[in-house]
């Protein structure tokens, strides 16, 4: 498929647009978490107190950066680079508008569900070199995390597949026009949404980085602009997997013509960034022996159920 | 999982209730008249200085924040030469206040004594010292006690009479 892009363009804007909204979600969060426990949130620097994405940016920067003395200096530095690296990379699959692609690749829900897999190396690398129990115990349980919870997120992303009939994103969009994937794989859906927020580690499922339990988790020894890019790693990825569901299960840029197809996406896309904050809102954190088990026992049985069910029926409808 | 969503659902409608939240510069909050805030040392109503000096406020302190050195006047009225309050380290329980057997020490509401140095949180007497009777307006220490100043005798006191000379016979 070619586009009407120039790709500089495309990989500037979509270099732009992420991390731009990333450390704007930090905002966004603050405010609707605020919304949420009737309480403002940040209103005091500029309007809407915008400015303090500026100053939380500042104090990052200008924060020590300390790198203990017991820890592996390497790999300690390494880690919170994979984490933004891998995410940005899984953006390159993500169609915004049509044509608006960075690599417009046959390949490109494999492709995500590497780069995701990469990301748990961030924390386990993160954890391992900081050489601090809290550290170690957040790594261990983010990877049997991210392990478990990645094997039915690609599963239960393959109804999506059979649907289309591709692994390529803009193809699966424009596969929409009739109908939203979301009515057909509801239960696909549900369950990539989970696993969605579980491959973040955001709240409910944050337990890597349990304050409660274990400090910060894999970042406890992390601070100034290192602890930022898993900061801003963990916001790109709530980004990125919102920018997912909605171009899997809502038709990505797809919707009425009065609004242009970017704004179609940003909408879905911030809907689902709610979502995840109001998630994190409302719900306490399961233990973390019931997450494993919620997954293995529950979630893995039903994706299966659902791929095959899929299978089946697309299977007696071409018959 | 239908509970999930309903506590969602009711973390959502949150959104449309009303904010806790006081602004605080712009808005305050009211505080009662009991409020325990800054410590002041009051006069009477005819501007002397209640305070006596009798160091039950610095005996009260928890904290030991009360600094004061008694002296006599010529008409033999005892006040402070020097009263000092060091807020850094007053927790303002009031103590001090019930100790005070004139009512000159007192809390008074108002708590926005914010200073960048620290030193700045001592207060001296002329600090503490306010030209009016804060919550007992009409209370004169020397008016309703015994004791003999100059310009006032034994038994000139208020609800007092003149004491009997017990060496006396005469009826």
């Amino acid at each position: 498929m070619s586009t009407p892009f120039h790709p500089m363009l495309i990989i500037a804007g979509v270099l732009g647009g992420v991390l731009l909204v990333a450390p704007g979600l930090i905002w966004v969060e603050r405010r609707l978490l605020a919304l949420w426990q009737d309480r403002y949130g940040p209103n005091r620097a500029g309007p809407f107190g915008l400015f303090v994405v500026l100053a939380d940016t500042i104090k990052l920067f200008f924060k020590e950066d300390w790198i203990p003395p017991f820890a592996d200096k390497f790999v300690f530095v390494l880690a919170p680079a994979i984490v933004v690296m891998t995410v940005l990379l899984s953006f390159v699959i993500i169609p915004f508008t049509p044509g608006f692609i960075v690599w417009d690749v046959n390949i490109g829900i494999l492709f995500f569900l590497a780069m995701s897999s990469m990301g748990a190396y961030s924390i386990i690398l993160g954890g391992w070199a900081s050489n601090n129990k809290y550290a170690l115990l957040g790594a261990m349980r983010g990877a049997a995390q991210m392990i478990s919870y990645e094997v039915f997120m690609g599963l239960s992303m393959m109804g999506v597949v059979l649907h289309a009939g591709s692994f390529n994103l803009q193809t699966i969009v424009e596969a929409q026009k009739d109908i939203w994937y979301v009515v057909p794989q509801f239960v696909g859906f549900m369950i990539f949404f989970i696993a969605g927020i579980a491959e973040t580690h955001r709240l409910p499922f944050d337990i890597p980085e349990a304050e409660s339990e274990l400090i910060a988790g894999f970042h406890s020894e992390y601070s100034g602009m290192k602890f930022g890019m898993f900061f801003v790693g963990e916001y790109m990825g709530i980004t990125l997997i919102s920018a997912m569901i909605t171009c899997l299960y809502f038709g990505g840029w797809l919707g009425p013509g009065f609004l242009p197809p970017i704004v179609w996406f940003a909408i879905k896309t911030f809907t689902f960034i709610g979502i995840f904050i109001l998630l994190r809102a409302s719900l306490p954190r399961p233990r973390y022996d019931q997450l494993m088990e919620y997954g293995w026992k529950i979630l893995l049985p039903i994706t299966i159920v659902n791929l095959m069910v899929t299978a089946g029926i697309l299977l007696w409808m071409e018959n | 999982m239908f509970s999930i969503i309903r506590t969602m659902w009711l973390t959502f409608l949150h959104a449309f209730h009303k904010r806790e939240t006081v602004q605080y510069p712009e808005q305050k909050n009211k505080l009662t008249t009991r409020w325990r805030g800054r410590i002041v040392l009051t006069k009477d109503p005819d501007m002397g200085e209640r305070c006596v000096g009798c160091y039950l406020c610095a005996a009260a302190c928890p904290v030991d924040c009360i600094s004061l050195q008694a002296t006599e006047d010529e008409h033999g009225r005892r006040y402070p030469e020097f009263f000092r309050i060091n807020f850094s380290r007053c927790i303002f329980c009031g103590y001090c206040e019930e100790a005070c057997p004139t009512y000159a020490i007192q809390l008074i509401p108002d708590f926005e004594m914010g200073e960048y140095n620290r030193q700045n949180l001592v207060y001296e007497k002329k600090d503490l010292l306010i030209d009016g009777p804060g919550k007992y307006p009409g209370y004169n220490y020397y008016n309703v006690a015994g004791i003999a100043i100059g310009g006032k005798g034994k038994g000139e006191a208020q609800n007092e009479e003149v004491p009997v000379d017990v060496k006396s016979l005469l009826p």
